[in-house]
């Protein structure tokens, strides 16, 4: 076994038990860290693929940004971990059915042949992995980049606007407000004539 | 290096060679930083007492240069205490969460031309990626603490991070335009050439904003409402103690000295010297004129200067303020910077040609 091998294994193994302790876990903070475990190992076997840039956009989008939110909403949340443990028998043979369907789908497509390509060459170190990713990205398949980014930018937009909702009664500080206040607009000084010595 | 591998190799498989030499090789960067960190701290209280007109510390060793010692073996026999009903083993991982990341950034920082651990092609997005997993340190330190103050000081410090990494992947984005590469010593080698070649001159907006974020990101003054004493105590290493305490300002010091380090490296050419090769042909002055890692080593030095000269004049921000500078100000200008700079490129003017 040459030592490749022997850290794909590693990782592969790293993977598999950590998406496992995803859904044993039950307290759901635990749950969210074996995700970030998953996700790390899986990106450190597209490292070992050689698909480098690929492999540090998986840590830096998922880990760095996206797992970070789910810490945040599961932390807000007030969970009661006793209500998680019921049920598990009453649900287990659903869980069972999708796992067995999800299962046999795989198989059938990993079986079709779609898969059967002849494996290319690897290319050469000296060819940054970033640079052909970009070139490719920007001249053959610059269409569906574009269209890909602006559906993202249209689902920002969306985000926004369903959540962002105009309260009444909330004390709001607005900066530009507060920087363009002058002197006279909050003291107001006034002459008095001084009192007469009695 | 090269003579320790072949000396090993007399007696040890290849393999184990280069993990032994990697190996030295980290050690021979991480004691340099680690006692740089422990000598920042004393530097600090040195520059603010100074610039407030005091002493600073100055009773342990000669002139107080024994103090960050004396502190570091006062914290590591402090009893180290977890607070019931606190999660254990995530409280006690997440000190080293922190600190791991902000070591593992310097594996891809070269320190001369050649003098780096790992010299990978997509350094830039490495470090942005690496870097954006600090975070999870001071989250999981405030989640497991089972504290409202530490709760309330991460949930801030999370927003703050995640908000000031997207200006700070902005400002890099425009530096590999620039450089047209990610490889940093490929970025400080497109800055050779002297003073008017760095890339702080065209990229002057970007060099602000990536240092201001980089302040953000190192939750420091006047950004440190993660730690704002007269709300929440302390903020998320509240319940924390002895060394696990002092592994998150260990964290907190050595992400600092990155953030500086990496704004000397992009902007300001690193390692090269401000003269360029004029200088070189002088006898002996040319080999401390000429390029080399002392430069790297001053630029670094004044933006540490600058963490520190900001800690000691200016007040902290309100929290809303700073999401704003963040999102308002900071973020619209680096889109712009990048617009133009990309228009410069097309078009094949001068620092691009």
């Amino acid at each position: 076994m040459t030592f490749q091998l022997f850290v794909f294994f590693l990782f592969s193994a790293v993977t598999l038990l950590s998406a496992v302790a995803v859904v044993t876990m039950r307290n759901p903070i635990y749950a969210a860290l074996f995700l970030i475990l998953a996700f790390f190992s899986s990106a450190a076997t597209w490292v070992l693929l050689e698909a480098e840039f690929l492999g540090v956009v998986l840590v830096l989008v998922y880990v760095g940004a996206v797992m970070v939110l789910f810490l945040f909403v599961i932390m807000m949340l007030d969970i009661q971990i006793d209500t998680l443990r019921e049920g598990f028998i009453r649900y287990l043979p659903v869980g069972l059915m999708v796992a067995i369907a999800m299962a046999v789908e795989l198989i059938l497509v990993m079986k079709s042949g779609v898969f059967n390509r002849d494996i290319p060459e690897p290319s050469p170190l000296s060819v940054s992995n970033t640079e052909s990713l970009g070139e490719v990205l920007y001249t053959e398949y610059v269409f569906p980049f574009e269209i890909a980014a602006i559906i993202l930018v249209v689902a920002i937009i969306a985000a926004i606007v369903l959540t962002h909702r105009r309260r009444k009664g909330v004390k709001k500080q607005d900066p530009s407000k507060q920087v363009r206040v002058r002197r006279e607009d909050r003291v107001r000084l006034v002459k008095m004539k001084s009192e007469e010595k009695q | 290096m090269d003579s320790v591998a072949t000396f090993l190799n007399g007696f040890l498989p290849e393999g184990l060679t280069t993990l032994i030499v990697i190996m030295i090789k980290i050690v021979a960067i991480l004691l340099p930083l680690i006692l740089a960190v422990a000598y920042t701290t004393f530097a600090e209280r040195k520059i603010i007492g100074y610039m407030q007109v005091r002493m600073g510390p100055n009773r342990v060793g000669p002139k107080g240069w024994l103090q960050p010692i004396a502190d570091t073996v006062k914290l590591m026999f402090k009893e180290i205490i977890s607070p019931t009903k606190a999660s254990t083993i995530v409280f006690f991982i997440a000190p080293m969460l922190a600190l791991a990341p902000a070591l593992a950034a310097w594996s891809v920082i070269p320190f001369w031309d050649g003098g780096v651990l790992a010299d990978v092609d997509a350094g830039l997005v490495l470090i942005l990626a690496i870097t954006s997993l600090d975070v999870f340190g001071i989250i999981l330190a405030g989640w497991a603490s089972n504290s409202k103050y530490a709760i309330l000081s991460s949930l801030r410090v999370g927003a703050q991070v995640v908000s000031y990494e997207i200006a700070m992947g902005f400002a890099l984005v425009g530096v590999l335009m620039a450089a047209g590469s990610m490889n940093l010593t490929d970025i400080v080698r497109a800055q050779d050439g002297g003073i008017l070649n760095w890339f702080a001159w065209p990229l002057i907006g970007l060099l602000l904003v990536f240092f201001i974020s980089g302040v953000a990101e190192t939750n420091r003054a006047p950004f440190d409402v993660a730690e704002g004493e007269s709300e929440i105590v302390a903020g998320f290493h509240i319940e924390y103690s002895g060394m696990a305490f002092a592994l998150f300002f260990l964290a907190e010091y050595a992400s600092m000295i990155l953030v500086s380090t990496l704004t000397a490296l992009l902007f300001l050419g690193g390692w090269l010297s401000p003269f360029g090769h004029v200088l070189d042909d002088i006898p002996v002055l040319g080999s401390l004129l000429g390029d080399g890692f002392h430069w790297l080593f001053i630029k670094s030095f004044f933006f540490l200067f600058c963490y520190l000269w900001f800690r000691a004049t200016f007040p902290r921000y309100r929290y809303d303020q700073i999401m704003r500078l963040g999102w308002k100000i900071l973020i619209p200008v680096t889109l712009v910077w990048i617009f133009g700079e990309g228009v410069a490129i097309a078009l094949g003017w001068k620092p691009w040609l």
